[in-house]
């Protein structure tokens, strides 16, 4: 039998329901099981409604369920709120000697002395939450050793004395649920062989392959939902001399990214929607002074500021076409978080090798959820900092021309002082030398050089990812981090005896069209599932391909897809 | 790294590029003065970095030879400290016009000036938007009537007082018509550990007829002469910096020798540029995720 079941912890902002929820999500990755993690939180820091789900399975999952089968209320209003995920079988753990809860459903209510054992064994009541994860532990018949073990993990920065308690107080309610609910459930988690597995966020990931792809210099300001990556590198950078600037401003940001990027270092900033708005300007300038530039711009529900803490996929359009005078630019949209670590790895090969800005779009879905992933394989890791001088060639130069004119349109980098050589560049349109012209024959010559040199970027593309069943009733397309929920759509369908083809997208830029007009030239009804309310990426696919969808399925609601809800919306379109 | 070759000489930033300056313009008398103080430095050409805005000033950089980022319009800063910060070798000047440097940029004058990398940033400030054909900056005089601005400019700001009040750790000011003097505090500038202002009055004969030559020669006199003044004491530069009309100083107003921010970051050590890329090195970081 299939195990996947999904719990969830809810309750008030600065309950520790995040810290919680990734212990116990940890504990059960090395119980040997595949972890998805969604945060659900609101844009305050103390009090409101927050919850988080820990889905865990044998199979790998890349998505949130919609049911929960064992919730842990740390108030009353999480049950209220969560009733209706709740599946037929489910559970909810609460502290009945704390929470006012009436009568109805005793059966699938387990009273857990949450705040009093705390009290007691741990020592402060605020240890309530780490009781309540004990207690599911024991419930579920995993091996309290591994929490242990991942809580002396976290909790050593606060010391011996936090640390312990919080031991002591779990093991208080692993103890408590062994002694007066065991058998209650027949949800089991107990002990497999664990792989060689890690769990991480979408920007963990992403911020560690900046870093392992040699990114040397980081400026940001701070917003949701890529801080994370600004003080991942920040926190992990310094023991590799990687500097993090806070600056006053996004605009500052961008353009320290070209300074240091146009002195010869790799460098990458991080925004949402509302600062990608002032770092367009600085995106133009790379364009024409054929800087390499990572941005990585994490989408959240808009227009304006929208809701800073949720999900959505409404910059596309932004991302493709944001910035004056018309260029063109790589857009990536990892798929996951193990593909955030690859293709920024790739994201700042290319910058370097097209000498181009290049942007990840992520979202705030894949931002902060936790996902297992295969160990990365550091030696797969191929750094190509594409046509550049070497200190030897530089020496032998007379003239360094910066915007060479070659047959590919690319031309060989140097950086300021690596020889005498001098480096120049400017946001004018310039000549080869990088000095400010107006002629129109150079003019035209450089725009079509700049454009020469992106006509390479469609052969360093891997194409989407194309499933095709020869007797699929639909074909359903999506991009970036919507992909754990369209495959599971797919599978969920199949058992129900539907077929569907999955075309999805982790390139946006250089568009893949050949590759998705071969793939839907013949296939059945196009459905386009995107986290919007404008159908970007169906747009998008008309416009370069002539295919028209057949309908979009659309969400904006600030919450991610899941597979059901994919299911659901696509069996009353085909029904 | 590469070393000196040799004496600089002035020829050694001869440009090749044709001037698109006004005749008269004050900007020839910086361009002058800028040149000798890097001979006299003893820089060669590629230790230099210059990065510009947009204005007249934008233009500097390709009048001489060195390396160049010509920037966005009030951006200059940005690009100069992250350059600098990667390469701390650089000699980085960043060089802006008064719309640039207080207008368009005037967030990152303000955080630059108090986040105190090592640099120079130079200001041409010749009171009136040249590039754009005469509108009201923010250092426009009072009532200076433009065509955007017919009932007179409105306001007018004293950056060298911003420049005070933001514990920029070296302020100073120079006249375009007085190249020793400028030149003088362009070495100052560039030696100074830390970020260095110069403010340079640069008379615009095209469209400012109210502040030229004559207006500014009648005004100037130079601080180091002042027997009294102290540079280091912050309340009296203050006043100094917001001291403008019959009377205007030029010279070195204000200085505070403070800590770097590229030593804060721990970046001076062996230039980040020059760093191997090695992705083996962080499998420490991938254990953590166990």
């Amino acid at each position: 039998m299939a195990v996947d079941l999904s719990f969830m912890i809810g309750g008030e902002a600065g309950q520790g329901i995040q810290s919680m929820s990734f212990v116990f999500g940890k504990t059960l990755m090395r119980g040997g099981y595949e972890i998805y993690i969604s945060q659900d939180f609101e844009s305050r820091i103390r009090g409101g409604h927050s919850s988080a789900s820990v889905r865990s399975a044998d199979k790998r999952i890349q998505a949130v369920s919609d049911k929960t089968d064992i919730l842990i209320a740390l108030d009353t209003e999480t049950i209220d709120i969560h009733k209706k995920d709740m599946d037929s079988a489910g559970l909810t753990i609460c502290d009945r000697e704390r929470l006012k809860i009436g009568s109805s459903n005793h059966d699938n209510i387990l009273d857990i002395p949450m705040e009093r054992l705390a009290v007691e064994k741990g020592g402060d009541r605020v240890m309530s939450n780490t009781v309540a994860i004990g207690a599911l532990v024991g419930l579920i018949e995993c091996d309290f050793d591994l929490l242990a073990a991942v809580l002396r993990e976290e909790f050593r920065r606060y010391g011996d004395k936090t640390t312990e308690g919080n031991v002591s107080a779990a093991r208080a309610g692993y103890d408590h649920a062994k002694q007066h609910y065991a058998g209650k459930t027949s949800h089991r988690l107990t002990p497999r062989t664990p792989g060689q597995k890690l769990l991480m966020t979408g920007h963990e990931a992403l911020a560690l392959a900046a870093m392992v792809a040699g990114c040397k210099f980081v400026a940001g300001y701070p917003m949701t939902p890529t801080t994370s990556i600004l003080e991942y590198i920040a926190e992990k950078g310094r023991q590799f001399n990687i500097p993090v600037v806070q600056t006053e401003d996004e605009i500052s940001a961008a353009n320290m990214v070209v300074g240091a990027a146009y002195a010869g270092a790799r460098a990458m900033t991080a925004t949402s929607g509302g600062g990608f708005c002032l770092m367009v300007e600085a995106l133009s300038l790379a364009a024409m002074t054929e800087t390499p530039m990572v941005v990585v711009l994490g989408q959240r529900p808009g227009p304006a500021i929208g809701l800073p803490t949720r999900t959505e996929q409404s910059d596309l359009e932004f991302a493709l076409y944001g910035g004056h005078g018309g260029f063109q630019r790589p857009v990536l949209a990892p798929r996951g978080v193990a593909d955030a670590f690859w293709l920024t790895v790739r994201a700042f090969d290319l910058a370097e090798k097209y000498q181009t800005p290049v942007i990840i779009i992520t979202d705030h879905d894949l931002a902060d959820c936790y996902n297992t992933v295969e160990r990365f394989d550091l030696k797969q890791v191929k750094i190509d900092r594409g046509l550049t001088i070497s200190d030897e060639e530089g020496a032998r130069l007379t003239t360094y021309k910066r915007h060479q004119i070659t047959e590919s349109g690319i031309s060989p980098r140097a950086f300021p002082m690596q020889t005498r050589s001098l480096v120049m560049t400017d946001s004018d349109e310039h000549d080869e030398e990088g000095h400010i012209i107006e002629d129109a024959e150079t003019r035209t010559r450089m725009v079509l050089k700049r454009q020469r040199k992106l006509d390479g970027l469609k052969d360093d593309m891997d194409g989407p990812k194309i499933t095709l069943k020869p007797d699929a009733e639909f074909t359903m397309v999506g991009w970036g981090s919507t992909y754990g929920a369209i495959r599971e759509a797919a599978e969920l369908l199949e058992a129900d005896g539907v077929r569907a083809n999955v075309l999805h997208l982790n390139e946006l830029w250089p568009f893949p069209a050949d590759a998705v007009m071969r793939a839907l030239s013949n296939a059945p009804k196009v459905f386009v599932i995107e986290s919007n309310a404008t159908g970007q990426l169906a747009r998008l696919m008309r416009a370069e391909t002539g295919i028209k969808a057949h309908k979009s399925i659309l969400k904006f609601d600030g919450r991610p897809f899941t597979p059901a809800y994919i299911v659901n919306a696509l069996k009353k379109e085909v029904s | 790294m590469v070393t000196a070759s040799g004496k600089v000489k002035i020829e050694d930033y001869a440009a090749t590029s044709a001037v698109a300056w006004c005749t008269g313009c004050g900007n020839f008398g910086i361009l002058r003065a800028m040149k000798k103080a890097l001979v006299e430095l003893q820089l060669e050409p590629h230790q230099v970095l210059m990065v510009s805005g947009i204005g007249q000033a934008g233009k500097f950089p390709h009048y001489l030879r060195c390396n160049v980022l010509n920037e966005l319009h009030g951006r200059p800063i940005p690009a100069a400290t992250a350059a600098k910060l990667v390469n701390p070798e650089l000699t980085v000047i960043a060089v802006s016009g008064d719309g640039d440097a207080y207008g368009e940029g005037g967030n990152h004058f303000v955080h630059a000036m108090n986040r105190n990398v090592d640099m120079t940033y130079m200001v041409h400030n010749n009171q009136v938007y040249a590039l754009t054909r005469g509108q009201a900056c923010p250092t426009t005089d009072l009532g200076f009537a433009t065509k955007m601005n017919p009932n007179g400019a409105w306001v007018s700001l004293r950056p060298l007082a911003l420049a005070v009040a933001s514990d920029c750790s070296f302020v100073a000011r120079g006249f375009a018509g007085d190249g020793e003097h400028l030149a003088k505090l362009i070495q100052m500038a560039i030696r100074h550990r830390g970020f260095a202002l110069v403010e340079v009055l640069q008379p615009c004969p095209t469209f400012n007829r109210r502040n030229t030559f004559q207006w500014y020669s009648q005004r100037v006199y130079k601080l180091d002469e002042a027997k009294d003044y102290d540079p280091e004491d912050r309340t009296a530069a203050f006043n100094k910096a917001l001291e403008w009309g019959d009377q205007i100083a030029i010279g070195l107003i204000y200085k505070h020798d403070r800590p770097l921010y590229e030593d804060y970051l721990g970046v001076t050590k062996d230039p980040l540029v020059r760093q191997k890329i090695d992705p083996l090195q962080f499998e420490p970081l991938l254990d953590e995720f166990k």
